[in-house]
């Protein structure tokens, strides 16, 4: 292995290549399109599909479709585009199709910024579809988390048998940074483990495509365990969206998905993901050289919000900083996890510039002031 | 040799008879026309995928005894490119309205003809939206009663089916009706033998709101209806012709670049 130059959409794509993904469906959208044009490029020699559709919707439409073939899927897109896919995320979610989405987020809403980079769609990414659904979001800050991320995004959709959404943002996706990814596994057909035809094809069993022993019926309807609709009142969907909701509440590599940095001694710290936990980083590392006890809480799992780190933070400081590129979304649920525990300050922007380190440690010096006067 | 009619019992749930379609319904008349169709092509019905749209068309999966992929309002043409490609081994019949096809689902009907997709679309075209109380469709004759169509009758122009696939590249073309029972499970089968993308737009007849808002009677006055509108051409507009529009060999896509190959990962 060499250090190589890598941008942050490629490093996806590698990502998704060693996660298994053999098959992409997609538009062209600032600033997500090099995702599609590399997986343009490398999909098809590796015996995966490739398809240019004709809009967002169709785009995952035929992810979820392309799943229930058998494919480890995926699309990629921007704010408008994530727009568009929300109706089927949630298609997906309540038929339990595994299936990875990436969402390199840009200034919005609507057009909005196109090139530059923002973190306003944590909440659309958790509750953007109609409807209650199990969610699992994850995030990355650098180049080589583009990689680890979406190849692990793969393995949560299989296990919990749901759409995952991976967050990056215009920077992450186009910056260049020196990494090293391992070599990919060659390309293989990797049958679904849950091809028995013997267990029900939907609740707590695992997923099986078409093309088994046994016809399969799937529908966006509320269905029971056997996929037939079941359209009364009191039905079988809401136990198996509250089975999938809990099960991803227990999965440790999502309530772990949190990264302390000088947290043991701290009496203030940031809560940040993504390209703004980086600033964040420098922010902590300058305030230490001026001997302030302040720490890091890098979030590289958004939702299920790793509630038991906020907490144990919440209960050691004096006060939680969170800083996101939006005018104050996750800083909501945080503070409703943390609960009085702490004081809870937000410092936000929404304008296309990322928040540097120097304004990042000013308002931490801010916050530190004003819970000890 | 099991008797023809064992033979169509394999692809359908009688089980589930009867049907949620209101009695009168053209949609049953295609099932079982499909059914026909699929047992005389013979493929075992779980290497057969049924997708259909959201309407009253859209539950058609639901009645044959394949998979059924239920998908959402106008997108099962993007839900069975995902699939086919993936597994182009397996047979996939889409089942979709006039409103779910034409209206909403108008920009995948068209990209599904134009990359000449290899798969079979049934556009059960009842001239209304059935499902949700008998308003106007885009392939509502100009003139006809909707509950959308306020005053003497719609006033907007309809979209015609068959020219719109074969301008948009559909390389099978067909219409027929729920009348025409013989000629409908054939069209149907030559449909999915067909390679590449083809349609068959099958007139059914909705006597609970077209038939009712119109004054065309129950369901035998409407096959006679059916029958008069589709017979030589006469100069009244709201005709439609009936008959094999298109059948050309060209390559399917995914056929130039080999995305084709059969794949097995069930
Ligand atoms: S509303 Fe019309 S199309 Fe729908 S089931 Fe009833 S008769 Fe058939």
């Amino acid at each position: 292995m060499a250090l190589r130059m890598v941008m942050g959409n490629e490093a996806a794509v590698q990502g998704a290549l060693a996660g298994g993904c053999d098959f992409y469906a997609g538009y062209p959208i600032t600033p997500a399109t090099e995702i599609l044009e590399e997986m343009g490029r490398r999909l098809p020699p590796r015996g995966g599909v490739f398809l240019q559709m004709e809009d967002e919707l169709a785009a995952m439409a035929a992810v979820v479709g392309a799943a229930w073939g058998g494919a480890r899927a995926m699309t990629a897109t921007s704010g408008p585009g994530f727009s568009l896919m929300q109706e089927h995320i949630g298609y997906a979610a309540i038929t339990q199709t595994p299936c990875v989405v990436i969402d390199v987020q840009r200034g919005g809403p609507s057009t909005g910024l196109p090139t530059l980079p923002a973190q306003g769609d944590v909440m659309q990414a958790r509750y953007g579809t109609h409807g209650d659904r199990p969610a699992i979001v994850l995030t990355a800050s650098s180049v080589r988390e583009a990689y680890t991320t979406t190849r692990k995004a793969f393995q949560l959709a299989e296990r919990h048998r749901t759409p995952v959404v991976v967050l990056l943002d215009a920077v992450i996706a186009h910056m260049r940074e020196p990494v090293e990814l391992p070599p990919l596994p060659e390309p293989a057909l990797n049958p679904w483990p849950g091809s028995s035809g013997t267990e029900p094809p939907f609740g707590a069993h695992p997923f099986t495509p078409f093309g088994g022993p046994s016809p399969i019926v799937v529908t966006g309807l509320s269905h029971g365990e056997d996929g037939w609709p079941r359209t009364g009142a009191g039905q079988a969907t809401e136990r198996m969206l509250k089975d999938a909701i809990a099960g991803i509440a227990e999965d440790p590599s999502l309530t772990q998905g949190v990264e302390r940095y000088c947290m043991d001694d701290a009496t203030v710290a940031v809560v940040a993901y993504g390209i703004t936990a980086r600033a964040a980083h420098a922010a902590v590392e300058t305030l230490r050289a001026e001997g302030e006890r302040a720490g890091l809480l890098k979030l590289d799992v958004l939702w299920p919000l790793p509630e038991a780190a906020l907490l144990e933070a919440a209960e050691q400081v004096d006060g939680l900083l969170v800083v996101e590129m939006n005018l104050g979304q996750l800083v909501m649920p945080v503070r409703a996890v943390v609960g009085g525990r702490t004081h809870v300050a937000h410092l936000g922007r929404a304008d296309g510039l990322l928040l540097s380190p120097d304004v990042i440690a000013r308002r931490l010096q801010a916050l530190t002031a004003s819970v000890r006067s | 040799m099991p008797r023809f009619g064992e033979s169509v019992d394999r692809y359908l749930r009688r089980e589930l008879l009867p049907t949620v379609w209101c009695p009168g319904c053209g949609n049953g008349s295609i099932v079982q026309a499909l059914a026909m169709a699929l047992a005389r092509i013979g493929r075992e019905p779980e290497d057969v995928v049924v997708v259909g749209g959201i309407g009253c068309s859209g539950r058609t999966p639901f009645y044959l005894a394949t998979n059924a992929l239920h998908t959402t309002h106008g997108r099962a043409l993007a839900f069975a490119t995902g699939l086919k490609l993936a597994r182009p081994d397996l047979e996939v019949v889409v089942t979709s309205g006039d409103g779910d096809s034409l209206a909403i689902g108008g920009n995948h009907f068209i990209h599904a003809a134009r990359r000449n997709l290899d798969v079979t679309l049934l556009l059960f075209n009842n001239a209304i939206y059935g499902m949700t109380g008998g308003q106007a469709a885009p392939t509502t004759p100009t003139g006809s009663r909707t509950s959308t169509s306020p005053g003497s009758g719609s006033t907007e122009r309809s979209f015609d089916a068959v020219e719109l696939a074969m301008a948009a590249g559909a390389t099978f073309v067909a219409r027929t009706t729920t009348f025409d029972v013989q000629e409908m499970p054939l069209y149907i089968e030559r449909a999915i033998r067909h390679r590449g993308f083809s349609m068959v737009e099958i007139i059914t007849q909705c006597p609970t709101y077209y038939g009712r808002l119109n004054r065309l009677g129950e369901a035998p006055a409407m096959l006679v209806w059916e029958r008069d509108m589709t017979g030589e051409p006469s100069d009244d507009q709201h005709g439609w012709k009936t008959g094999v529009f298109r059948d050309d060999d060209l390559p399917a896509y995914g056929d130039l670049t080999g995305q084709n190959s059969v794949r097995t990962r069930a």
